[in-house]
């Protein structure tokens, strides 16, 4: 059965309205989007690689995007994705140990009191715990407490379950709170 | 429920992720019991200093037009004739927006300047106005290196009836940018580093100008790719020193 190839300016107009739709939904998330990728690849020329590789693959992707479903859980999946199949990601991950994350633990009581422990660290101190956690508690943080994205969209951000992004945001937090207590009594 | 019941939700309550009867039940459990109301408080605390600490790297300016021009309406199309409707709209809509843009650089200036006017009051109203306190310039000039996207020169105030309080980094239009306290006798200015992009800065004038907000003096001007603002609730001609001052750092 032949095909004709018609010229057809409806359809290189939708091409066109579809690239700006893309821009519109995709441009406001510049910024966190560049943070996240800074955050994961720990270097600004890296992470500027990441993020045009996440455009270019989101834009090549978009038609598959469902509208009305979450862009910014989408777009941030494809980021991650495509970090943690990269040299850096791959290392990365290779440090992290491997999760037991079944026994879905929560977060005990805490042994310092944690306002009083919060009142000392500065904000440095901070940023360098969070710098040395492990990716899959960094970039949960990232996504949680700086980004504030629900739980759901954590969930389909980095693929994993609802029940999964509670039990891995407590340890993560644990695990920044202990860090920072412990460059407390370094320093 | 049991005490011990609600501790395991804190983090859940604090996140907005519990259900609506149970958010309410939580809130009502809080002014009861110390220690739910003491953690709960602790969380907040950590998830706001995560906040700050990870809200960090900017893009430049450049690569934002890069990947812009990457991603935009490429392809385009060939002049035809289906187009000449479309052309006749546009045409119009150009009067009709021609015509409103005035009105919208006022308004814009005005926003840009009264969020300006905002971030500057919050400073003085805050208990740890700066994160950087030092008189001196050699020590909070380079507090901002990795933190903002650009290096800028703080002046040399020696003799001059300024000092120096500190600096602490500030957001305009979700771009990270310094923020600088000096102190003029009793009062407080603030001055404003941004990088000078369009969308930011777009509807300012290019040049050097003075104007009253709200009783506050602001001065703007751009510079070398920056954008300057300078607030504070002094006459025009000591602000406008401070302005010379910093036009003047090398």
């Amino acid at each position: 059965m032949g095909e004709t190839l018609v010229y057809n300016p409806r359809a290189v107009f939708d091409e066109r309205a579809q690239a700006e739709s893309f821009e519109g939904l995709a441009m406001p998330l510049f910024d966190s989007v560049f943070n996240f990728a800074r955050w994961l690849t720990q270097n600004r020329e890296e992470a500027e690689d990441l993020v045009q590789e996440t455009y270019v693959k989101a834009l090549r992707g978009f038609g598959s995007f469902q509208p009305g479903t979450n862009f910014r859980a989408w777009i941030f999946r494809i980021l991650r994705n495509t970090f943690l199949t990269s040299r850096t990601g791959l290392k990365a991950t290779m440090t992290v140990p491997l999760e037991e994350e079944q026994e879905a633990t929560l977060p005990g009581p805490p042994d310092t009191p944690e306002t009083l422990l919060l009142a000392s660290a500065d904000q440095e101190m901070v940023r360098e715990a969070l710098e040395g956690l492990p990716v899959i508690f960094r970039e949960v943080l990232l996504l949680g407490d700086v980004e504030e994205m629900s739980y759901q969209e954590i969930a389909e951000a980095v693929g994993i379950p609802m029940g999964t992004v509670m039990s891995r945001l407590a340890r993560a937090r644990r695990a920044l709170r202990e860090a920072v207590q412990k460059k407390q009594q370094k320093g | 429920m049991a005490c011990e019941t609600w501790r395991a939700k804190i983090a859940a309550y604090i996140d907005g992720e519990l259900p609506a009867e149970e958010m309410r039940a939580f809130a009502a459990h809080l002014p009861s019991c110390p220690a739910c109301a003491a953690e709960s408080l602790g969380t907040v605390q950590w998830k706001r200093a995560t906040q700050s600490a990870g809200k960090r790297y900017a893009p430049s300016a450049e690569f934002r037009r890069r990947i812009e021009e990457r991603i935009g309406a490429r392809k385009k199309p060939a002049a035809s004739w289906s187009w000449l409707p479309a052309l006749a709209l546009a045409a119009a809509l150009l009067v009709v927006v021609l015509l409103g843009v005035n009105r919208w650089r006022e308004n814009g200036r005005a926003q840009v300047f009264a969020e300006l006017t905002d971030l500057h009051t919050a400073t003085l109203a805050s208990a740890t106005p700066v994160d950087v306190i030092s008189t001196d310039r050699h020590t909070v000039k380079p507090w901002f290196e990795g933190k903002i996207p650009f290096t800028f020169n703080v002046p040399e105030l020696a003799g001059t009836p300024f000092t120096l309080v500190g600096g602490r980094i500030a957001y305009l239009g979700q771009s990270s940018g310094a923020e600088l306290l000096f102190q003029f006798r009793l009062h407080r200015i603030s001055v404003f580093i941004f990088q000078d992009r369009p969308e930011l800065t777009g509807r300012l004038p290019a040049a050097e100008s003075l104007s009253k907000q709200k009783s506050f003096t602001v001065d703007t001007w751009s510079e070398g790719g920056l954008r300057y603002f300078v607030i504070g609730d002094i006459g025009a001609g000591d602000l406008g020193q401070l302005s010379a001052l910093l036009r003047a750092a090398r």
